[in-house]
């Protein structure tokens, strides 16, 4: 379970350049939800996932995830109960290492770091066998950095990083945007396997309309730092784009402006 | 002739003094590559590592205990350096600039006057720079080969560890090891005590081989450590890549630019242009790649305009 009450966020108060990024935000998801997020430039979006995962203090409302309050908790601590993955390739993972040391520096999430040995043989085979799955070649290539991957395997790497340790909650922020079409789509496969298997709590952030409609069991739309279109279920199943388009403009008075979306539509 | 001659016989002076500064170089290492932080705490630790040792020594203690304790102070210099760093918000290069200047202040309350000799005859010393040419376990190249030896493997061990490899990842990419739950503050500022540890163990080695402990020994240890890190990816990059092998190719670095100093020195170069000379070296060193790389970009945007044009 995951409750967002009334969190809001204004970056730089005070001056010429403040931003109200988050407006008195509400969210709830149940056990299991796969929300996905669409909404124009600046409407909040990212900065949503951010708050949740404590890049930034909240400046009211409160955060809790599967009943324990993470309001107060600095980021490397809330990453016990989270998993990520970001919209840059090379945010997720640590280039000059190697990608079993990547799997398990993520193996340790939330677990505290001791002076045991940082890799253990018995791990090696295992990431072996999960790498296999992926269906990209990298179980043969253990040792390789992983800085020398492309953007699309790294960002499955991430995926399987993010998701190794089950998360209580998987935070995507348009992890398939910076990918050309087809590793997207193969991305986004993963992503749909990986969430299905553990049955996880997600929320992912997509500029593509269709991906939104198709993938996940619920859709909300964000504009100006509010939820302020909710789909579900056989509601959400049937949707077609103009629909959508309709009910933004519906509750938000306004026209959907987001080139990124209406180009990719 | 003769020249050559001076410098085999300095040779294993400038091999002990480049294994010594070895050690060191390893500590700059370990901010500078490993954790991606430029810390100038080094130039004060190596100063508090030899000061510590020498007024321990001086009134009896253990000798290895005095090491210890050397290294002790430096992790304690570390961590001031950190806390300034990651608790107060001060860019690290100011932090470590700020803490130097204070262990000068320290080093000579430590030793109550700004040179503290010890003399190797009233004491008994791990090595002195008299004990160079001696085939005994007191001659600076056992004794510090040895020790070198002994850490670069701790350090390898530790570096593979769950900790060891936060510290790695922290210095690699701090949103992932964040995102991974890693606490990139306390990684930051293990990985700046490790560091200066290491870099007053280095002075206390240094203190007893020449046989005093000065306030301004330190000087310019920065660039030295930097000198030895750059010369020894330089020359063993492309064939050292294991982890340990690595941490050698920087006491390597160390040694090679020990023989370099010597040799310039015995043919004839002003000794007080030594440390223009070091830090000319380190930043023509440190501009070459810079170099390269725009030298490549230049070239791939002649190439399109090129193609652009045709």
């Amino acid at each position: 379970m995951l409750d967002i009450v009334n969190v809001q966020k204004t970056f730089n108060p005070g001056t010429i350049n403040e931003k109200k990024a988050l407006n008195g935000i509400n969210l709830h998801l149940d056990e299991g939800d796969f929300v996905t997020v669409i909404g124009g430039n600046g409407a909040g979006k990212s900065t949503m996932l951010n708050m949740i995962a404590g890049v930034y203090p909240v400046d009211c409302g409160s955060i809790v995830i599967d009943g324990v309050d993470v309001t107060k908790l600095p980021e490397y601590k809330r990453a016990k109960y989270l998993g990520r993955v970001f919209q840059d390739p090379m945010t997720g993972t640590a280039a000059d290492m190697q990608i079993e040391e990547n799997l398990a520096l993520a193996a340790r999430r939330g677990k505290r770091r001791t002076l045991r040995v940082g890799i253990t043989k018995k791990e090696r085979k295992e990431y072996k066998e999960l790498l296999k799955i992926l269906g990209l070649g990298l179980e043969e290539r253990l040792t390789a950095k992983v800085g020398l991957l492309s953007g699309g395997q790294r960002q499955a790497l991430t995926l399987l990083m993010a998701t190794l340790k089950k998360p209580k909650l998987l935070l995507l922020d348009e992890h398939t945007a910076a990918l050309d079409p087809k590793t997207a789509q193969k991305v986004l496969d993963i992503t749909e396997e990986v969430v299905a298997k553990d049955n996880l709590m997600t929320i992912m952030i997509t500029h593509n309309m269709a991906d939104a409609i198709r993938v996940g069991n619920r859709l909300i739309m964000m504009h100006e730092g509010r939820v302020v279109v909710d789909v579900k279920g056989e509601e959400k199943k049937n949707l077609t784009i103009e629909q959508l388009l309709q009910l933004f403009e519906a509750s938000s008075g306004s026209q959907f402006t987001s080139d990124k979306v209406m180009l990719s539509k | 002739m003769e020249i050559l001659q001076q410098l085999l016989g300095a040779l294993p002076g400038s091999v002990s003094q480049g294994l010594i500064w070895g050690i060191m170089a390893i500590g700059v290492y370990i901010t500078y590559c490993i954790l991606d932080v430029a810390d100038l705490t080094v130039d004060g630790s190596f100063a508090t590592g030899g000061a510590v040792a020498v007024v321990l020594i001086l009134n009896g203690c253990n000798l290895w205990l005095a090491m210890v304790a050397a290294f002790a102070a430096g992790l304690l210099a570390g961590a001031v350096t950190g806390f300034l760093h990651t608790l107060m918000g001060i860019p690290p290069i100011l932090a470590g600039i700020l803490t130097q200047l204070s262990l000068y202040s320290i080093n000579l309350k430590i030793m109550g006057k700004a040179n503290q000799s010890i003399n190797v005859n009233k004491t008994d010393l791990l090595i002195s720079l008299r004990w160079v040419k001696e085939f005994a376990m007191h001659n600076p190249l056992i004794t510090v080969g040895i020790v070198l030896a002994v850490l670069i493997g701790i350090l390898y061990w530790f570096f593979g560890t769950e900790m060891g490899s936060a510290i790695r990842a922290t210095g690699i990419n701090q949103n992932m090891s964040r995102a991974q739950g890693i606490n990139t503050n306390f990684n930051k500022v293990l990985g700046i005590m490790v560091s200066n540890g290491l870099v007053a163990f280095s002075g206390a080695f240094l203190a007893q081989y020449q046989g005093f402990a000065d306030v301004k020994m330190g000087q310019g240890a920065i660039v030295i450590g930097l000198a030895a890190v750059i010369i020894g990816e330089a020359l063993f990059g492309k064939i050292f890549k294991n982890f340990a092998l690595r941490l050698l190719s920087v006491a390597l670095g160390s040694i090679i630019y020990y023989i370099v100093i010597q040799a310039v020195i015995t043919m004839g170069l002003d000794a007080n242009l030594l440390k223009l000379l070091s830090a000319a070296i380190v930043a023509i060193f440190l501009a070459v790649p810079y170099w390269k790389r725009q030298y490549a970009q230049s070239h791939i945007r002649i190439a399109k305009e090129v193609k652009e044009n045709a």
